[in-house]
């Protein structure tokens, strides 16, 4: 069947077979491997086959099978309930789990931070979480990466793009990680044109297709002509807005093959790298830092090739401003900038760089997105 | 594009009426055939899921949208017969093999729908009625998919069969009265079963516009309550099929105000626009019910409203 | 099973028996009408796991690794048990907001949306009385989220019960504007300015936050639960109310004509299930969250559903059903990764049990074996 390679069967059978010849290699160098294989588990929230957030992270996991000594377990649908906290007790208890990645926002605080200091041996990868030395335990850590500059880039694509100057961007709910990106995307569309607006959609939830759907579309009436979004899988808005015309930039995961003539660009995680990273560190038997952050230049985010609706000017910008980024230090928000209801955010000269963690707490939408913060 | 400013609003929940409302048309007119029959059929989420699931994966596998649509039919009946043919035994609550059905229907769809989330299947077609204006918003909301109109037409047609068939005559004599139905030598139970086996049909067809055109994908969160809340329009709508397709109308319009209000600036408190669709139904609901006379165009035999 | 062969061996013994056996005969009468309600649902729960079972076969995976490690997750070792008990504690409360409405006939399907305001009132007004010693605010938080929590239901029963407003639908539509309620609040004018990207209420302090039982993993919830249970049972089956109710519960034109006051039941009934509901969000925010989110809406109530019908509305029975489905969902993680089996696994094993115990229904009365007065007959 052409699905095959997509099914939770076929990852879980390659893994399993590589874990087993791994298990039985007498030719196995690592020491770590030798003292025993590394068994990782992996929490994800929703499916792990949405196009989306958890696929970004199920793909990491996949690609972290293939290092020798490590076992991989995976539950997927996991809330962030008592379920989440139990999850990971049964991951350590049953399948003698020693690193967990609990890949969900609202699973660190308090599900990680009650299940931590319980098994001081275990250690806890949390993506997004704000790990703090002075609050949280030291067998917790916690890694994201600077994916506003990929809406950056989306927006730079989608600023060349746009013809009537109106761009949309469908959003889930009015956190900081999603007010970073809605405000990256325009101000990436307003390097190309300043007078190009942005309208954004709360839709009040993380996965639900219906209004995804109709936000879309109501984001098209409006006349937005580029169309890109935070919600856990964007399958939806994608096809809804390909079937409106409408050119998309993805997110969280390569959305090309939905609608390859309408896709730009997208911004998308690049966890592969990062968990393999972290995997040779601990089979190493060095430390993983608390506090990981890293972009573009790193390889925490990748962008998806460029599709071929994207102009040659365009393209010389896209690549202009990727190599700016690669350079590190790049700061979207920066003076004189105001958010949209008035007030300043930073004066002239003031910049803040995408490593800054005030950026994480951001509460604003910039002075050109139609829509509020509550 | 041209500006609409506040237009967009009533323009959107037209547009928003025609596009979100397909689902709760077929469930209800499924459930209305049921309960015409003195049965209630409150699993009929399950089968709306099972339906998008099974007519999803059907369309991918043979490349034709419509032998999905058959299939999710085919599913939905079998669903509805298997909830007939156990509640035609003595003693057992039909609310109760509702609940266990629509259980187990979602269980099902989601166990057997895991490899059918990536692909992309095909669409069923859609009619464009907006050819006579320039404006892009009234021809988009004037995109009329054709199970819309076989649905709309489904109304009718049974608000009719009730009317002046046979069919619906022995279907509204057994909802009303076991005994009077008994006395004219029909059989009660193979009727009901009968009946909610075709509403269980209705129900699948639901599902499969879901996943095969609006929003147009299958996935284990598709459906938000869509099945469930069709149930609630049966009451809502006395059980006159044409009023139900006046209830999914409104109920899919009320729906698309939420976006269509943030999209020309009203943003702030979007969850209670959100909420719109519910908090109109249960206030029509109490501005229409009595507590002294039993509901008009209630069926005697229905155990929800005894 | 066979109910002739059973049947005649008793009217055996009744015809040749004589004098011996009528002691026996007595002290076993009641034992037998008892069983009825015991046995029928065990033979129905055996009964779904089969087909289950063959569900499995068909597939290619084996029952008996299913339920090994459906055991071995859920009851087999002390881990899996606090697993299990931990998520027993808010069902208890759920499957109380079905069972108490469904004894006066009301079927209540809405309990969801009692848990969301339930919880959501325990946390604002920890948040409100921070500055109060916990002895203080702590039955506050208790008594606000019950009252929400029966109001809430309770005017799903004073619709239906005034304005005839279907209470399972009415139910049904106030859960969704609860949870849309509970996220505009929550996101709006009570969200903590530093819960950054899960939007909640300001964390309770510690004093506030209710622990687990002395040697346990498990929160006081559970207890409490049980406690309710029990205190249902007894309001049953052991006072007037429970009586009239259960008239009223058979026919409400009968119990009217009786003078029974059937509004006072209604309300009273479907405000004290909505109290629990609500009690199971006072839990879930002081027990596990710290501060009321949209976590709260995570489908207890849904359950809470299944494990009333299962019980069969009885408030005792409810106590080993909950413990029965939540040790299904603590072992549903184990099987999805030692088995390969998607997630929804357990759903289909849900589903199906619920259809077999609800068939079991239509076999009430059927079996002599239940039935002393008919022992004796041949």
């Amino acid at each position: 069947m052409p699905m095959h390679p997509f099914t939770r069967r076929g990852f879980l059978r390659s893994g399993a077979a590589l874990a087993g010849a791994a298990a039985v290699s007498p030719l196995s160098m690592r020491p770590a491997a030798a003292a025993g294989d590394l068994t990782v588990g992996f929490i994800y929230v929703g499916p792990k086959d949405d196009f989306g957030y958890n696929q970004a992270h199920a793909e990491g996991a996949a690609a972290i099978k293939a290092i020798e000594g490590i076992t991989v377990v995976e539950e997927e649908n996991v809330a962030e309930t008592t379920d989440v906290q139990k999850t990971m007790e049964s991951m350590i208890n049953f399948d003698g789990a020693s690193l967990l990645f609990p890949t969900s926002f609202g699973y660190f605080d308090p599900h990680i931070l009650e299940v931590a200091p319980k098994y001081p041996d275990v250690r806890f990868e949390h993506s997004g979480g704000l790990w703090s030395a002075d609050k949280h335990p030291s067998n917790v850590g916690s890694y994201f990466g600077y994916i506003g500059m990929g809406q950056y880039l989306n927006g730079v694509a989608a600023g060349h793009a746009t013809k009537t100057k109106k761009i949309g961007f469908v959003a889930a709910k009015p956190i900081p990680q999603v007010l970073l990106n809605i405000n990256s995307f325009l101000l990436g569309a307003r390097s190309v044109d300043p007078s190009i607006t942005c309208q954004v959609i709360f839709t009040g939830e993380w996965s639900m297709a219906v209004r995804e759907a109709e936000a879309t579309n109501a984001l098209a009436d409006g006349g937005a002509d580029v169309i890109t979004c935070h919600v856990d899988g964007p399958k939806v808005v994608m096809e809804t807005a390909a079937s409106r015309g409408a050119f998309l930039c993805g997110y969280h995961a390569d959305q090309s093959p939905l609608a390859p003539d309408m896709y730009l660009t997208g911004a998308e995680w690049n966890w592969a790298q990062v968990y393999t990273d972290m995997i040779n560190k601990t089979l190493a038997g060095e430390p993983i830092d608390n506090f990981v952050r890293g972009g573009l230049a790193d390889g925490f985010i990748k962008m998806s090739p460029l599709g071929p609706a994207v102009s040659d000017a365009s393209r010389a910008q896209f690549e202009a401003t990727k190599a700016e980024i690669m350079k590190g230090g790049f700061a979207v928000i920066k003076g004189p900038l105001k958010d949209n209801a008035g007030n300043v955010i930073a004066a002239e000269g003031q910049a803040f760089a995408e490593t800054d963690v005030t950026l994480e707490s951001m509460d604003y939408l910039v002075e050109g997105v139609i829509g509020s913060t509550s | 594009m041209s500006d609409l400013g506040i237009w967009a609003v009533p323009l959107a929940i037209l547009g928003g009426a025609i596009r979100v409302s397909t689902p709760f048309l077929f469930v209800s007119l499924g459930e209305v055939l049921t309960e015409r029959s003195g049965r209630i059929n409150l699993g009929l989420e399950g089968t709306l899921v099972f339906g998008a699931m099974s007519g999803y994966a059907i369309a991918f596998l043979t490349g034709s949208p419509w032998a999905g649509v058959l299939a999710a039919a085919a599913a939905g009946a079998f669903f509805g017969l298997i909830h007939g043919l156990i509640c035609s035994l003595p003693r057992v609550n039909d609310i109760a093999i509702g609940i266990a059905m629509m259980i187990l229907g979602m269980g099902l769809a989601f166990y057997f729908g895991k490899p059918f989330v990536q692909p992309v299947a095909p669409d069923l077609p859609a009619i464009s009625f907006g050819w006579w204006s320039d404006l892009p918003q009234v021809r988009a909301a004037l995109q009329v998919n054709v199970l819309f109109l076989i649905g709309g037409v489904a109304a009718f047609a049974l608000w009719w069969m009730f009317r002046a068939t046979r069919v619906g005559l022995i279907i509204r004599v057994v909802g009303d009265s076991t005994d009077a139905a008994r006395a004219m030598g029909l059989r009660p139970a193979l009727i009901r079963t009968l009946a909610t086996a075709a509403g269980g049909a209705f129900a699948g067809v639901g599902g499969a516009y879901l996943s095969l055109y609006y929003p147009g994908s299958w996935n284990e969160g598709l459906s938000s309550g869509q099945g469930l809340m069709a149930v609630a329009l049966v009451i809502f709508a006395r059980w006159n099929p044409i009023a139900c397709f006046g209830a999914a109308l409104l109920f899919g319009g009320a729906g698309a105000l939420g976006p269509a209000l943030q999209s020309v600036g009203v943003s702030e408190g979007y969850y209670l626009y959100y909420a719109a669709p519910y908090v109109l139904t249960l206030g029509v609901l109490i501005a229409t019910s009595s507590p002294r006379q039993a509901m008009t165009g209630a069926p005697g035999e229905l155990s929800i409203t005894k | 099973m066979g109910p002739r062969l059973d049947g005649s061996t008793m009217t055996d013994h009744g015809i040749t028996g004589g004098v011996h056996s009528a002691p026996f005969q007595a002290w076993l009468a009641p034992v037998a009408r008892r069983a009825e309600a015991v046995v029928l649902p065990l033979m129905a729960l055996l009964v779904g796991f089969a087909v289950f079972s063959l569900f499995l076969v068909v597939q290619g995976k084996s029952p008996a690794e299913f339920f090994g490690l459906v055991y071995k997750a859920g009851f087999g070792t002390a881990f899996s048990w606090q697993n299990t008990l931990s998520r027993t504690a808010p069902l208890l409360f759920a499957a109380l907001c079905v069972a108490l409405p469904a004894r006066l006939g009301l079927v209540v399907i809405g309990g969801e949306g009692a848990i969301v305001l339930g919880g959501l009132t325990a946390g604002v007004l920890g948040v409100a009385l921070a500055g109060l010693p916990a002895a203080l605010a702590l039955p506050v938080m208790v008594a606000g989220a019950a009252v929400i929590g029966g109001l809430w239901i309770g005017t799903v029963g004073a619709l239906r019960y005034f304005r005839g407003v279907n209470e399972t639908i009415a139910s049904l539509l106030m859960a969704y504007i609860a949870i849309a309620l509970m996220n505009h609040l929550v996101e709006g004018p009570f969200r903590d300015p530093a819960s950054l990207n899960k939007p909640s209420t300001a964390p309770l302090t510690d004093a506030l936050r209710v622990g687990d039982i002395p040697g346990w993993d498990v929160h006081w919830g559970l207890l409490v639960g049980v406690v309710a249970c029990v205190f249902s049972w007894a309001l049953i089956d052991r006072t007037t109310w429970g009586f009239a109710a259960r008239i009223a519960g058979g026919n409400v034109g009968a119990a009217q004509v009786q003078g029974l006051p059937v509004g006072r039941l209604i309300l009273g009934f479907t405000a004290l299930g909505g109290a629990f509901a609500g009690l199971a969000g006072f839990f879930e925010v002081t027990a596990v969250h710290g501060s009321a989110n949209a976590s709260l809406a995570s489908g207890y109530g849904y359950t809470g559903i299944l494990i009333a019908f299962l019980a069969r509305h009885n408030p005792l029975a409810i106590i080993p059903v909950a413990i029965l489905l939540a040790g299904f969902e603590a072992s549903s993680g184990l099987v999805q990764r030692r088995m390969d089996l998607p997630d929804a696994t357990t759903l289909v094993l849900q589903g199906i049990v619920f259809v077999a115990i609800l068939i079991s229904d239509t076999f009430y009365g059927r079996f002599r074996i239940f039935a002393p007065e008919r022992w004796s007959k041949p």
